[in-house]
């Protein structure tokens, strides 16, 4: 086994496991908001990459321009799954929910195969596909994309949990909700607040994705489990945690995928994700009471 | 009248917490409400503050309805509770907890500079909190985040501050120093509070009126002195087999 080898595995596995990590977040923020698992969530990854072949190839954008559009498009479809699906549901219980949003992703998931057929369609890489050599590994310039909106979108999310009142009473609602209301943070709007978030994000991992792995109408439902696989590893936090379980899945898979055989890609995740839930509930960095931002 | 609940009934399911319960609040009157766990001290709060909301009755505040109001907006009304057992926000720094006091106020876009004079004035109150202003609010002991709390309910500025058993678990020296600052809000603020306690005795030497709830009904009221005098609550509520409890 060689080192370079085991380098370029690691390195694609970095970009793969930051897609994850940023689906994961996703999850985390909502379930951290509302208790809920929004399995949803992957739908909104889905839309991303859509929507931007829509504005790319029906409107006839630029991609500078198609992309802003897409993740605002999305973002609007979190909000309006939040407002139609999950707001008037509010008194439901949490598995009641949780099977709403399941619905929910079904329900998306066909919109988006009536809308867009079951083609599989491609979305133009940001700056070309001339590959980059690394220390006798090479990655595409897309894969330094992906890193890069990451880092910049886990830094921007750490400001706002940490630095805005806005992301502050986020986390308030987090640690104990009727002590959030008795302070005035209206609880409701932090819950949307939480899916916009959430939905921005997913769409932009969807968008950073597509050029490497195409994408249609069905790509949601295995980008959300891996996300939700990151979420559990990083005990449902909002934050680093849960970044780190994305690298550390996407790395592990590609690593699995080139050493072992590639039939094993996807077991991977589901592998981890149940040794988590049985050995480590908390998540593999958690202390079983912290906060989970 | 500041705040008048009239016949309020609050119900968990099946439950009835509070039954017919009718008591008033005047501008600058602090008020104790004393009765044994159970009785439904928390429930009143958590009704006025929209909580637990009333299956029945009036809610008056100012003389207008606010019964039917989530408990945000209850704050933005100037009506504050400080919760059984703090509730601080133990992940979150002091200061932050402080902050998040003022959230409405940062919404209705009101300078930094005045939320954080105020700040500054809680520090005044309780100079512990200024030397842990940087720290995690979990890391603080009962008695300091007993004091976050209330300083997190003045952040608000309220008109009216609700108060769910403040001393409980704390050493006498602590529960001393809060109820002296209780005492200052009212002469320097005129802050109209409602005390609930269960640490009757010291509870009545600060209020002005009294209220004895019991199985979720109001059994007797009347001027703190008074109650302090009457038999019934001496014999219940301020017993020497509690005193000892309390002082310990
Ligand atoms: N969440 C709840 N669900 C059901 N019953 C409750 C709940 N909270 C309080 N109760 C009941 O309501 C009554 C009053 O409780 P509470 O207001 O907490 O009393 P106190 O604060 O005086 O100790 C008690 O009988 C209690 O068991
Ligand atoms: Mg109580």
């Amino acid at each position: 086994m060689q080192f370079d080898q085991i380098l370029q595995y690691s390195l694609s596995g970095l970009s793969t496991g930051a897609i994850y990590a940023l689906i994961g977040v996703g999850f985390s923020i909502i379930f951290n908001a509302t208790g809920i698992i929004n399995f949803a969530q992957g739908e909104f990854v889905m839309l991303g990459g859509m929507f931007t072949l829509l504005f790319l190839e029906t409107l006839k954008l630029p991609l500078w321009a198609a992309i802003p559009c897409a993740i605002v498009a999305s973002t609007v479809a979190g909000l309006l799954f939040e407002r139609l699906a999950i707001r008037p549901l509010r008194q439901a219980t949490p598995i009641n929910l949780v099977i709403i949003t399941i619905g929910g992703s079904i329900l998306i998931r066909g919109l988006a195969m009536l809308s867009w057929g079951k083609d599989t369609h491609a979305i133009p890489p940001f700056s070309g596909d001339d590959p980059i050599a690394i220390a006798g590994a090479t990655i595409l310039p897309q894969h330094l994309w992906i890193l890069a909106i990451t880092v910049i979108i886990v830094i921007v999310n750490r400001i706002y949990f940490y630095h805005t009142i806005s992301g502050k009473a986020m986390r308030a609602c987090a640690y104990n909700r009727r002590a959030a209301g008795l302070v005035g943070i209206d609880v409701h709007r932090m819950v949307l607040f939480s899916f916009i978030i959430s939905s921005a994000m997913g769409s932009i991992a969807g968008i950073i994705v597509a050029p490497l792995t195409m994408t249609a109408y069905d790509v949601g439902i295995m980008l959300g489990l891996k996300g939700f696989c990151a979420a559990i590893i990083g005990g449902m936090s909002s934050g680093i945690a849960t970044v780190i379980g994305g690298l550390l899945l996407g790395v592990l898979e590609s690593l699995g995928a080139g050493l072992i055989s590639s039939g094993y890609k996807d077991a991977i995740a589901f592998i981890i994700l149940l040794l988590i839930l049985f050995i480590r509930p908390q998540g593999l960095f958690g202390k079983a009471e912290s906060e989970r931002v | 009248m500041l705040l008048r609940l009239k016949n309020i009934n609050t119900f968990y399911g099946k439950v009835h917490a509070l039954k017919n319960v009718s008591l008033h609040l005047a501008e600058g009157e602090i008020v104790t409400l004393i009765g044994a766990n159970g009785a439904g001290k928390t429930t009143i709060l958590n009704t006025i503050s929209g909580v637990t909301p009333a299956g029945s009755g009036d809610l008056l505040y100012h003389k207008e309805p606010v019964q039917a109001l989530a408990p945000d907006r209850i704050v933005k009304l100037g009506i504050s509770q400080v919760p059984e057992g703090r509730q601080v926000f133990k992940p979150l720094s002091v200061e932050d907890n402080l902050e998040l006091g003022a959230y409405l106020r940062y919404r209705n876009r009101e300078g930094k500079s005045s939320i954080h004079e105020d700040m500054e004035r809680i520090f005044t109150l309780f100079p512990r909190l200024e030397e842990r202003r940087k720290q995690l609010a979990g890391t603080m002991s009962g008695g300091e985040q007993q004091m976050l709390a209330i300083g997190r309910a003045l952040m608000a500025r309220p008109k009216l501050l609700l108060l769910d058993e403040p001393s409980m678990g704390l050493a006498p020296l602590v529960v001393q120093e809060i109820f002296c600052v209780l005492e200052q809000l009212r002469s320097e603020r005129g802050m109209t509070i409602l005390l609930v306690e269960q640490n009757a005795k010291a509870a009545l030497r600060l209020a002005d009126r009294g209220y004895v709830l019991e199985t979720g009904k109001v059994i007797l009221e009347g001027d703190a002195g008074e109650l302090i005098e009457n038999a019934e609550v001496k014999r219940a509520y301020l017993g020497k087999d509690k005193k000892e409890i309390w002082e310990r």
